[in-house]
């Protein structure tokens, strides 16, 4: 009997989890069909990338191959993790610039592998396996006002900037920017793979932590955010977004710190719940074909692959794609890590 | 000869199977040999790399507040994923209860790495995994507390760097194959080789060569070469004592037969009668005949004696065949033939003298003895492309639908020569002659009746 009850609970429970599944669901924040003329397939993407910047691409995409019409779905990238990790969504591929967790989907076995030519001609550094699939490669950079300074000198490196802020506090107090690394993906893997860089990081948190910053969920909040005049600084704001949005006699502009720069890997991976696998491996191979990289940098201000760059510029670090980004995901490593910086940041 | 060598009894054929089976079992046991190695030297190598991630996290487990501090080196894990891309998992447990990472990654069955990382293979999300786990004690609040540090990685790395070593491994196994096939099958050769040299050293053989093999043979071949050379010695000394045998039967006929002859032509011209004197006259002609078979077996005896052990010297070749023609110029002369030579002077030929002498004096007698009366006998000598061409046309009878292979066997004669002295041997001995020099004797009918003999040597 005490068995038969305990069957009831469960069932109940399978009924509730089943018509309210969707209040559980993942948090989208926006979405949009491309709708081809003679559809006969439709692709699914689940992305962390503004649509703006995804556009161009997916039309051009859709010119090679008139009958797929493509749904574009964008969420943050802890949403989109959960999304592929705890829903198993239907998606057919997954972009986002969030290394760690595309990293950590691959590694807990969620990834298909897709083999083509074009993976094949793929540098090894941009890729990991063949699983997970880099198409750009964007700096983590210093967006600064150039009106708010006045006559103080743009800092050249982290060292610069951190005496520009201890020595004008009043001028920065409550006017600086960064990400919430609690909230956003990409936030904290920028701080992670920083403070493997150099020491500065903390020293320079402790400093921005002082002046009572402003935290964001997202580049484009931050962009939104000095172009307003609401802040003067902001620290580590995806490039290309920056560089796509201010123009070139605005009065934000963008502070290439000489010291180090991080660069990340915006990356696709094929779902292992993706029905349609061929088509997922269609768009990935035209993401990262040579050939289409022009137009990825060009129409979408999104910088393609280069491995030149890194070669020619030292102080570019890009974060290597690879089982070390596992770490900083382990949950001791990161409260412990969230701990801290939550100490530097929001000091009372 | 070919067909035997690959026979099932062949020698050759049964050591080059051997041979070959050995080096095929070599070969497999080398590819075993070259796999097994370089995979535990690949899962070594590959064992280090994961206990070096797990001691990395091993040396950074602290205790602080009554708790067990972990801080995973960023290290740990990307000197993995510097080896291969396969996938990690870990697990670190505290006092039996997994404080972070893949809680169901399979630990031992029994944890007894304290000393030393334990190292092991499982199955963990559908794949084959090689893990190492590794045991610290730390001490909280004064008591040890147990820390089980699990650290694992999928093995496609492995399972390419094994499949790639099976190729090596198999490529190095089938190169050694076919370098020692070819190496058995030359050495196979070269064993079988001094057996076939001495079957083509006894086939070479003219058909009257009977002397002992000589040439160099291995020890093993020693006791059948020396049989051989036994059974050849016998061979020889019956067929000598028949020869000897003949030429004494010969002589000791043809003395009382001169006797005979002499006797006869006596009591011919004595005789009254026709009737006698016909008796007498086939009685001479019997006689005549008999002696000159007895000369012929002694001849052929002679030439076969010769032949086995050839006296070879540089004679003028001219001035012999003038000699033998001028010996029967007057056997010819009664028969009123007229004789054309055609002698081309000073050719030096190297050969034996007597046995060439011979030939000569049978042929030239032969056309004599065939030839009709009063009719031409040509003779010519001349250089025939390197070797000297003897040449002796009558206008006689002709060979009568005889073969030349019929009348160059003893005692066989022509179907269309009964009226004529003779026995037979004659063509044979030139045949002799000419197969002993390497020559070549060709008897041919001419068109017009006669015949035309060649002696070529």
């Amino acid at each position: 009997m005490r068995n038969f009850d305990s069957l009831i609970v469960w069932f109940i429970s399978l009924l509730f989890i089943s018509c309210f599944s969707s209040a559980f669901a993942f948090e989208k924040e926006s979405e949009k069909i491309f709708r081809a003329d003679n559809q006969r397939e439709e692709l699914r993407i689940l992305s962390n990338t503004d649509l703006e910047y995804m556009e161009p691409i997916i039309k051009a995409f859709q010119q090679q191959n008139s009958s797929v019409s493509v749904l574009y779905t964008v969420a943050s990238s802890r949403e989109l993790y959960r999304a592929i990790n705890n829903e198993s969504a239907d998606y057919d591929v997954v972009i986002s610039s969030a290394m760690d967790l595309q990293m950590k989907l691959v590694n807990d076995g969620l990834a298909q592998q897709h083999d083509s030519d074009e993976v094949d001609k793929l540098p090894q550094w941009s890729r990991w396996g063949n699983s997970l699939f880099a198409f750009t490669q964007e700096p983590a950079v210093l967006l600064a006002s150039r009106g708010g300074f006045g006559n103080l000198a743009m800092p050249q490196n982290r060292k610069e900037l951190i005496e520009l802020l201890r020595d004008n506090p009043e001028q920065f107090y409550g006017k600086v920017g960064t990400y919430d690394i609690r909230e956003s993906g990409a936030g904290y893997l920028f701080a992670t793979q920083d403070s493997r860089q150099s020491d500065a990081f903390w020293r320079l948190s402790e400093v921005i932590g002082s002046l009572s910053p402003r935290l964001y969920c997202c580049s484009s909040a931050m962009i939104k955010a000095l172009r307003s005049g609401e802040i003067l600084l902001a620290y580590n704001v995806v490039g290309s977004y920056a560089s796509a949005v201010l123009d070139e006699n605005e009065d934000g502009t963008i502070v290439s710190l000489t010291d180090y720069q991080i660069f990340m890997l915006r990356t696709a991976l094929m779902p292992k719940t993706s029905r349609q696998p061929g088509l997922g491996g269609l768009f990935i191979d035209f993401l990262i074909d040579a050939g289409n990289r022009d137009l990825i940098d060009q129409q979408d201000g999104l910088p393609p692959i280069n491995g030149d760059m890194f070669k020619k510029h030292q102080h570019y670090r890009p974060i290597a794609l690879g089982p070390g980004l596992l770490v900083f995901l382990d949950k001791i490593k990161r409260k412990r890590f969230i701990e801290a910086w939550t100490e530097a940041l929001l000091q009372p | 000869m070919d067909r035997g060598r690959f026979s099932s009894n062949s020698l050759g054929r049964r050591l080059l199977l051997q041979l070959l089976l050995v080096a095929a079992v070599l070969s497999a046991l080398l590819y075993l040999a070259v796999r097994s190695v370089a995979n535990q030297a690949a899962i070594a190598a590959h064992d280090n790399i994961l206990g070096a991630s797990a001691t990395a996290i091993a040396e950074q487990l602290s205790a602080s507040e009554g708790e067990v501090l972990i801080d995973i080196p960023y290290s740990a894990f990307s000197m993995l994923g510097a080896i291969s891309e396969d996938r990690v998992f870990y697990r670190i447990d505290s006092d039996r209860t997994t404080i972070t990472g893949y809680e169901d990654l399979p630990l031992p069955r029994e944890v007894n790495a304290r000393t030393a990382p334990q190292y092991y293979s499982s199955r963990f999300r559908d794949s084959d995994i090689r893990a190492v786990a590794l045991e610290r004690l730390i001490t909280v609040d004064n008591l040890p507390v147990s820390v089980i540090i699990a650290v694992a990685q999928t093995r496609r790395g492995q399972d390419a760097i094994t499949a790639r070593v099976a190729n090596t491994a198999a490529a190095l196994g089938i190169g050694f194959f076919l370098v020692a096939g070819f190496m058995s099958w030359l050495a196979t050769r070269s064993t079988v080789r001094p057996l076939h040299d001495v079957a083509g050293a006894i086939g070479r053989r003219g058909a009257h060569d009977l002397r002992d093999l000589k040439s160099p043979i291995p020890s093993e071949l020693a006791p059948l070469v020396n049989s051989l050379n036994g059974f050849i010695a016998r061979l020889r000394d019956a067929l000598h004592r028949n020869e000897t045998f003949m030429a004494e039967a010969a002589h000791h006929v043809r003395t009382p037969l001169a006797t005979v002859r002499t006797q006869a032509e006596i009591a011919l011209r004595q005789a009254e009668t026709d009737e006698s004197r016909k008796t007498l006259r086939s009685v001479i002609r019997a006689v005549d005949e008999s002696s000159r078979s007895a000369t012929q077996l002694l001849d052929h005896a002679m030439i076969s004696y010769r032949s086995d052990q050839l006296a070879r010297e540089s004679f003028n070749y001219s001035e012999l065949t003038a000699d033998v023609i001028r010996g029967l110029i007057a056997t010819a002369e009664l028969k009123d033939l007229h004789i054309v030579s055609d002698i081309d002077t000073d050719l030096q030929y190297n050969g034996d003298k007597v046995l060439i002498e011979c030939a000569l004096h049978n042929m030239v007698d032969n056309a004599i003895k065939y030839s009709s009366d009063e009719s031409r006998v040509d003779i010519r000598l001349n250089p025939v492309g390197g070797k000297i061409q003897f040449q002796v046309c009558d206008k006689g009878r002709g060979l009568g639908g005889s073969v030349q292979r019929d009348l160059t066997v003893r005692f066989k004669r022509g179907l269309n020569v009964s009226d004529v002295v003779g026995s037979g041997l004659g063509l044979t001995t030139v045949e002799l002659v000419a197969q002993v020099h390497n020559g070549k004797f060709e008897l041919v009918s001419r068109s017009g009746g006669g015949t035309c003999a060649t002696l070529t040597l």
